[in-house]
């Protein structure tokens, strides 16, 4: 990804600033902390009771957002990623979930965001996870630009919410149309294939195959889905037209993440060739930035133009 | 509910039953008639394998009329053999060990940030204590001095396989929470004026508050009581009736 814009911000810095700038003013909401550090040196004035920090105690955040958000508050919770969808999961399920309660579960370090920090830090399973629960919204923001905004958005849905977000800056995506929390953003158009998107470097290497398949002739939809679920099926289906092959890209493990929500959503309705850009079903086993270990695991433009290229040969009945 | 097809969780029933009758006959503030009312005091029943101790208590206390009970494990009922929010007056869904006292300290925070004096009592079983997300609630609320937060531990002595010093020893018990920050108090939890005495205390302002309710697995059920294999039972007819005959027996006979 070498044309790749530089990265900008980290989109939970600008999650941060948010809840720290609506803290005062929504005597609902309430903040719970495990330690991350994150919060460190926000002043929040007049609502600093509503900020807590209850230790490296991921079940206890859960259950206690829980016994929060039952006496009429909207917790928001923070922790890493790969701790909020696996160790403390029950909790989130039976106490969150099953009671369909605003909490906001605020996870960083996602995917393989967390680099050299490694496998135990990595959440490639998290969207699989939080998918599956009844009740829960699932939000990926794209970049740091439009987190605040669907924060704002998420924080209205009064149920549960699994917003996913990386721990260092990454490049904003390209402006496209406004961001409406379960409406993809068509950030461009195309007639020979689609690609659809989910989180910070697999949208801008579908935006960057885009342009590599347009040297080529070959014209790209980029859908950019910050919402796994619910999933915009309808701009899917729109954006298919009489085609019959998507191309997703995510940063996650290839089972039960957003490749398989759009192929489940898909094949519900249509015959559809969903070809899962996606990291490979193995630990990660080697340190490295974010970019570095999503481009080792296939999930860069150069493999999503390949892959476009080959649908397009395999569907004219070519052979290679 | 044990006589029905589908059986019940007997023994850990009965040993909550006092523990159950003095919260909410005696010291809880709620009214029947608006079970989510914002001034009350919430129990939240971690040991979900109580549910059918609780059904009876709410029923008791007017939540629903006595034949809804009838529907108990019948399918489509919401009365299963572990609370869920659907039933009148049941605060969450349990059953899955280690859940409550996380979520009494939520409510206890939430009590804290509303100005309230209203009280959260968790009852957790003592073999539940072996799941390690008990002990991380303890100390999270003792560090925030939730004191208007009271942990009741039936401490019958048996879970599923045996007892619980032989499977996973929970002693010193008293001494593990103290450890943890809590003022710990001990009742016979059968005895209904010594666990009044316990549950009206006046709160230590510094500390959350754990009563271990020393009780009888299947207090009451003569052919059971004090057996691991009373966890659940499925009574037959005669059996039915014996145990209703030794209940009534030890009450005195009264039957609302």
């Amino acid at each position: 990804m070498s044309t790749a814009p530089a990265p900008a911000r980290a989109a939970r810095e600008v999650y941060r600033d948010t809840v720290a700038e609506l803290l005062p003013g929504e005597p609902r909401l309430v903040v719970l902390d495990s330690d991350t550090g994150l919060f460190g040196g926000v002043d929040f004035g007049s609502a600093a009771d509503r900020y807590l920090n209850l230790g490296i105690a991921e079940h206890t955040l859960m259950g206690t957002a829980a016994g929060l958000a039952r006496e009429g508050r909207i917790p928001l919770v923070n922790t890493m990623a790969a701790f909020a969808s696996s160790r403390a999961v029950e909790a989130v399920k039976i106490d969150i979930a099953m009671g369909n309660l605003p909490v906001l579960i605020a996870a960083t370090h996602s995917g393989v965001s967390a680099g050299h920090l490694g496998p135990t830090h990595h959440a490639l399973e998290d969207l699989a996870v939080m998918r599956a629960l009844p009740h829960m919204t699932v939000v990926v923001p794209g970049d740091a630009a439009g987190t605040g905004e669907l924060l704002r958005q998420a924080l209205t849905l009064g149920g549960p919410v699994y917003f996913r977000l990386g721990r260092g800056a990454t490049p904003d995506l390209p402006a496209g149309p406004p961001l409406r929390l379960g409406k993809a953003q068509q950030l461009r158009h195309g007639t020979d294939v689609t690609l659809a998107a989910c989180g910070p470097y697999p949208t801008l290497a579908a935006l960057e195959a885009a342009d590599l398949l347009e040297c080529e002739g070959i014209t790209a939809n980029v859908l950019h889905l910050h919402t796994v679920k619910p999933l915009d099926t309808p701009a899917l289906l729109s954006s298919l037209g009489v085609r019959d092959t998507v191309i997703t890209v995510e940063e996650h493990w290839s089972s039960g993440g957003f490749g398989s929500a759009v192929a489940e959503a898909l094949s519900a309705v249509r015959p559809v060739r969903v070809h899962r850009m996606a990291l490979p079903d193995e630990f990660v086993p080697v340190a490295g930035s974010q970019r570095y270990l999503l481009e080792r695991g296939g999930v860069s433009a150069r493999a999503i133009a390949e892959r476009a290229r080959d649908s397009l040969v395999s569907r004219s009945g070519g052979t290679r | 509910m044990c006589a029905g097809p589908e059986g019940g969780h007997l023994g850990g029933s009965m040993s909550l039953v006092e523990i159950l009758s003095v919260l909410y006959f005696r010291v809880m503030r709620h009214d029947p008639r608006f079970p989510g009312l914002p001034e009350r005091d919430v129990l939240l029943l971690s040991k979900g394998h109580g549910g059918i101790a609780l059904f009876a208590t709410l029923c008791e206390a007017g939540y629903f009329p006595a034949e809804v009970l009838d529907e108990y494990a019948r399918p489509g009922s919401h009365f299963m053999a572990h609370p869920h929010p659907e039933i009148p007056g049941v605060e969450i869904a349990s059953g899955s060990l280690g859940h409550g006292l996380a979520l009494g300290v939520g409510y206890a925070l939430a009590n804290r940030l509303d100005g309230s004096d209203r009280r959260s009592f968790v009852v957790m079983g003592d073999g539940e204590l072996q799941e390690g997300s008990v002990w991380e609630a303890a100390s999270v609320a003792s560090a925030h001095r939730l004191n208007s937060l009271t942990a009741i531990v039936d401490r019958n002595g048996l879970q599923i396989t045996g007892g619980t010093e032989s499977v996973n020893s929970l002693e010193p018990l008293a001494d593990r929470w103290r450890a943890f920050g809590w003022r710990v108090l001990e009742a016979d939890g059968h005895d209904t004026e010594e666990l009044t005495r316990a549950l009206t205390l006046p709160a230590d302002p510094q500390a959350p508050t754990v009563i271990i309710a020393h009780t009888v697995k299947g207090k009451g059920v003569p052919f059971v009581e004090g057996q691991a294999r009373s966890h659940y039972a499925r009574l037959n007819g005669r059996q039915h009736l014996r145990a209703l005959n030794a209940v009534r027996a030890s009450t005195g006979g009264e039957r609302r």
